[in-house]
């Protein structure tokens, strides 16, 4: 009865940065969990029963009580399980500097990094100017705020967590791209840091072969690429279509 | 001791509304700050490098950008008259909603601002399919904090004011009582609450400015 009550279960798909996050805390924090993998083109019911909102991955569920939203998920992580590990820091103003370089990541980042990844021309080569001047933003941000050093190499925190999550694959990036994404010269901390954090055989452990994700990127690219080809035939023959009438 | 806390806001910026709120509601005290954001400060400039935005809230010095974050941070570091519940299931369940108006809410109610035509209609559907989740949200609850203001109405806070503004100045129902009872009799008592209803800007300059702001967006398209 009370191993039911205490069950953790994640669910999520193997190739995904946000349930890649969750996982990652949930070793850091050195929780059991079961995890459930989903098939998205084939929502199971429980899922849907889970996130009826959003119907997204990943999912987990503590108590048999749903959460949802990776992010969130990791703050309550932190906060259902109190022993051990802390991932977010105790001092409430570098906790809240935290957040704010969590959201500039995800929101920033993530938004500019997926626009490089899914466009090309004229409109990838803004988005990668733009991606290079937020990872600027980004290793002055983590100088001031960290003048000692972003990672000791041992404590990994909610921070070190999504940058690992979205920029720690960069050299899958880096191939299917075939454009520099960390720059050891232009950001010495940040590729530090990335490299550190590469290196934690925990990470090693739920990170899948470089190989694979090559592959998943690659298809993503391709996939966003036609989609845009297809926008433009569509717009063209609505043209012709009015021009001939 | 002395604390010094200021807030760095505009006269009409609903985002900087959410720090006053928390503040006011927890009994800080603090120094308002009006930025002229076609004139930004030296000042703002300084403590948002970033984003050059509104709020930022400055206290012993330090600066915090983003409402979200500073709503936390507020919550961090004053504990009394929580914003928060205690249990970690429900404060999840909180974040979920405040995320959900960040990003669903607010983007479709801007863009039935900002756009026109198909791409408008779009924007106000997906807007009252929001709302449909939110009237959900409030089924057994008067406030979605419960019996008192939590930090999920704060943040959603925004619409028991501005829904009537863009309402009149799109000439579009958002929020229709008879489809969203239950939402609109959360406006209503949110709109009402002292420390809220205080905090009100002039609701004839808010539609001037709304119908300013959509104008110049669309001559610009």
């Amino acid at each position: 009865m009370e191993e039911e009550h205490n069950k953790v279960t994640l669910h999520g798909v193997l190739n995904s940065t946000f349930t890649k996050r969750v996982e990652f805390a949930l070793k850091v924090k050195g929780i059991p969990y079961e995890f459930v993998v989903e098939n998205l083109t084939n929502k199971s019911p429980l899922l849907l029963k889970y996130n009826p909102v959003h119907k997204k991955v990943p999912v987990l569920v503590h108590n048999a009580k749903p959460i949802c939203e990776s992010l969130i998920i990791l703050e309550y992580i932190d906060e259902a399980w109190k022993n051990g590990a802390k991932l977010l820091p105790k001092d409430s103003y570098i906790r809240a500097q935290v957040r704010f370089w969590i959201s500039y990541i995800q929101q920033q980042m993530f938004e500019a990094m997926t626009l490089v990844v899914s466009t090309d021309g004229e409109t990838q080569e803004k988005a990668i100017k733009e991606l290079y001047e937020k990872f600027e933003v980004l290793e002055k941000g983590m100088k001031d705020l960290f003048p000692n050093g972003t990672f000791d190499g041992k404590n990994v925190g909610f921070l070190d967590i999504i940058m690992c999550s979205v920029f720690g694959p960069y050299k899958v990036q880096e191939q299917v791209l075939g454009i520099k994404v960390i720059d050891q010269e232009r950001n010495p901390i940040i590729f530090s840091w990335v490299t550190a954090l590469n290196e934690l055989p925990l990470v090693k452990e739920i990170t899948p072969p470089h190989e694979e994700l090559v592959a998943v990127l690659q298809t993503f690219r391709n996939f966003s690429l036609n989609l845009a080809m297809l926008d433009h035939l569509i717009a063209i023959k609505v043209c012709v279509l009015c021009s001939s009438c | 001791m002395g604390e010094e806390v200021k807030v760095f806001r505009t006269w009409s910026s609903p985002f900087a509304l959410r720090v006053v709120w928390a503040l006011d509601l927890k009994g800080i005290k603090y120094e308002t700050i009006y930025e002229d954001l076609s004139n930004k400060s030296p000042l703002l400039l300084q403590y948002n490098p970033i984003h050059k935005k509104v709020p930022v809230l400055l206290h012993n010095s330090k600066p915090i950008a983003e409402s979200l974050v500073i709503l936390e941070y507020i919550e961090d570091t004053w504990k009394h008259r929580p914003l928060l519940p205690q249990d970690p299931h429900q404060r999840a369940n909180a974040r979920f909603w405040i995320k959900f108006g960040e990003d669903k809410v607010f983007p479709a109610v801007r863009d039935s601002l900002l756009k026109q035509g198909k791409e408008q209609e779009e924007a106000h559907e997906a807007a009252l399919e929001s709302f449909k989740l939110l009237e959900e949200e409030l089924k057994g609850k008067k406030l979605f904090g419960g019996e008192e203001i939590g930090m999920v109405d704060i943040a959603l806070g925004w619409l028991a004011n501005l829904v009537s503004v863009l309402e009149e100045v799109l000439v579009l129902k958002f929020i229709d009582e008879h489809k969203f009872p239950l939402l609109s009799a959360w406006m209503r008592l949110f709109a009402d609450i002292p420390v809220i209803k205080q905090s009100w800007p002039p609701r004839d300059k808010l539609v001037t400015k709304y119908i300013a702001i959509r104008e110049a967006r669309l001559a610009t398209n």
